[in-house]
């Protein structure tokens, strides 16, 4: 149960991270681009000790490779909403938004787990999304009441990532912390930045999910393809 | 106030007692167009660098290799940013120097006009183009012009693990299977003369590039000629090649006990002239990716910028 | 309208007991950003416990023009050092 918790985790993380990777040597601005690719290196090291321990917990010899590369998509259990395409800057700050937050919230309270190794990794992940979470927010306050056009945009990236909220806080078996007990605290905080910013929570009548269970969007195939290819060209190789 | 002849005197105190010259000091304006446009073109080639790596970062061939390598990349739109930071203390803005290198009208370095076709190219680049960065650019952490010389040394440290990281990833692949070691062996080369060209037209001959190099030693902003920090980065390279198991693309080269060098074939640089002037493999995709970053980012900075404009209409 | 952000000047604390130093510039659009950029560009290998980010164009500077009448003055007060005193071997602790 619990390693089907780590691997869920994990993976929410892996994919976010390679979706950030793409935004290297594209973001509006050199300092932008630093900052882009911390979030990425901290979401990639949370991946790397979720999957590690998922792998050890599963107790079949998998490592984070193992289980990086070698399963398909119907085997990934991350949510949807961090395989979508990253869009323009706006989609990507406002997935950042709604993901960082939810994060701090899981991290905050998996702190207090009775799994060592759980406890630990959300000791220091949840300084790092704590920054996300930060970044995230300057981003959508400046664009929301920047000029009319990214008040556009961060309007519509909001709209675009909105369907794919609800499934953050649906249950999930094994769950050190309850996903649904983060639903106040995250609407409490991203609340108030989307009040502040000038754009209300879109009211999407849409509610994707299906990403625990490994029913994915069809974006995550060229995701892992690309990402998968090399190292499945050269079974048993090291790197 | 002093007279010009007084100043350049005073200019030149400073160059010849190997000390410093600082933003606000008085300096020749051909001193300080020399070093905006060498502290420019190395900042674009940081930038521009960050493309035919990043290419394998989504497709790293393990997540220790994802993570160094985004590290990697991150670490030289650093650099860019803190070169662009040298040039603008020598009075133009990071701004027009984008628009000079998205207008062709400078330039960054030929060998990143190359495509990173394999795992194998992101080693060989950490290995050759970083090693030969490095080779370059130490001298430079001494060079005259103060703000310039800081940031190499920030650089420089930075450097040596890019160096190690690409060297690390080809040692693996040759001790791995054989199509890991065809693979690093066809990087090799691919990259070897591609890199010994990072070093420029030669000191002498018909190619030489007449006299600039004269001025720079004097100026304190160059402080050996091309043909001595080539020789210098294969007496260094070699060796490591040897370590790896790799085979130099060059069947001239051989130690030179009488030199104390290696011998070496040169680079075509009939070719690392037309790379320059804009006829490499890579030269369009480049600009084109560069120039698309920097205007799909308009409206961000642009917001952003608006954002800060308003609070402060606020706070006034 | 411009949307070349503005400079910022970048002081670092390297740990508790030292003060901040200059470690280089950015652009930022605002100071909250700029302190976040800072953060990134500068601190990424764990340099910093501290971080200033000041406007450039709000520092004020001796001009290198005067240069000569601001520091030389300086330069012949020997007896603003220590070492200007001697004292025997014997006394200790001076
Ligand atoms: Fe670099
Ligand atoms: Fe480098």
């Amino acid at each position: 149960m619990r390693d089907r918790y780590a691997l869920a985790l994990g993976d929410d993380a892996l994919i976010l991270a390679q979706r950030l990777g793409e935004w290297v040597a594209r973001a509006p601005e050199l300092e932008e681009d630093v900052a882009l690719a911390n979030i990425a290196l901290d979401l990639l090291g949370q991946a790397r000790s979720l999957l590690t321990y998922a792998g050890e917990l599963e107790g079949a010899g998998r490592d984070e490779d193992a289980l990086a590369y070698w399963r398909d998509d119907r085997d990934f259990r991350n949510v949807l909403l961090v395989e979508l395409p990253g869009g323009d800057f706006a989609v990507t700050m406002a997935r950042q938004l709604v993901f960082a937050a939810y994060q701090y919230e899981l991290y905050d309270r998996l702190r207090a787990s009775t799994d060592d190794t759980l406890a630990a990794v959300a000791g220091k992940a949840v300084k790092e999304v704590h920054y996300h979470r930060d970044h995230a927010t300057q981003w959508v306050l400046r664009l929301g009441d920047g000029t009319d056009e990214s008040h556009r945009r961060m309007a519509a990236g909001l709209e675009t990532v909105w369907p794919y909220v609800d499934e953050l806080f649906e249950p999930f078996d094994g769950a050190d912390v309850d996903p649904a007990a983060l639903r106040e605290p995250w609407q409490a905080y991203v609340g108030a930045v989307l009040a502040e910013a000038g754009l209300e929570p879109p009211a999407t009548g849409q509610h994707r999910t299906g990403g625990r269970r490994g029913l994915h969007t069809e974006h995550l195939g060229y995701l892992l393809a690309e990402m998968q290819h090399l190292h499945r060209s050269h079974p048993g190789a090291t790197w | 106030m002093a007279g010009t002849e007084e100043r350049e005197a005073a200019f030149y105190a400073i160059i010849d007692a190997d000390g410093r010259i600082e933003p606000r000091d008085d300096m020749p304006e051909a001193y300080r167009r020399t070093l905006v446009r060498q502290i420019a073109q190395h900042a674009h080639s940081e930038i521009i660098g960050m493309q035919p790596e990043g290419n394998w970062i989504s497709r790293a061939p393990s997540l220790r290799r994802k993570a160094i390598l985004l590290a990697k990349v991150q670490d030289e739109a650093g650099h860019g940013l803190y070169l662009y930071a040298a040039a603008e203390t020598l009075g133009v803005s990071r701004d027009q120097l984008l628009e000079l290198l998205h207008a062709r009208k400078q330039k960054y370095s030929s060998i990143f006009n190359y495509p990173t076709l394999t795992w194998a190219d992101v080693g060989a680049i950490g290995w050759l183009v970083d090693g030969a960065a490095i080779t370059n650019q130490v001298p430079l952490t001494r060079c005259s012009y103060g703000p310039y010389a800081r940031a190499m040394v920030r650089i420089c440290k930075e450097e040596s693990f890019h160096q190690r990281q690409g060297f690390e990833a080809l040692l693996t692949l040759t001790r791995g299977t054989p199509a890991q070691k065809a693979m690093a062996q066809d990087a090799l080369d691919r990259w070897w003369y591609p890199s010994l060209a990072m070093f420029g037209p030669p000191d002498t001959g018909e190619q030489a590039s007449g006299g600039h190099t004269e001025q720079s030693m004097r100026w304190g902003i160059k402080r050996f000629t091309n043909d001595e920090l080539r020789q210098r980065f294969v007496d260094m390279t070699v060796p490591q090649s040897q370590v790896l198991g790799l085979t130099i693309p060059d069947p001239d080269l051989r130690w030179n006990e009488e030199r104390g060098h290696y011998d070496f074939t040169p680079p075509d640089y009939d070719e690392l002239f037309r790379v320059i002037k804009g006829d490499g493999p890579c030269n369009a995709q480049r600009l084109a990716h560069r120039v698309a970053a920097h205007e799909d980012g308009a409206w961000v900075r642009e917001a952003a910028a608006a954002y800060a404009a308003k609070k402060q209409e606020v706070a006034a | 309208m411009t949307s070349q952000w503005p400079l910022w000047e970048v002081f670092v604390r390297a740990k508790r007991g030292l003060s901040h130093i200059h470690v280089g510039s950015l652009h930022a659009p605002d100071a909250a950003m700029a302190v976040r950029n800072a953060r990134d560009v500068y601190t990424r290998r764990g340099e910093g416990v501290s971080i200033w980010v000041v406007p450039s164009d709000q520092i004020t500077a001796s001009s290198p023009d005067e240069k000569d009448a601001f520091f030389d003055p300086a330069g012949d007060k020997v007896y603003r050092h220590p070492t200007f005193y001697e004292v025997p071997a014997e006394a200790k602790h001076l």
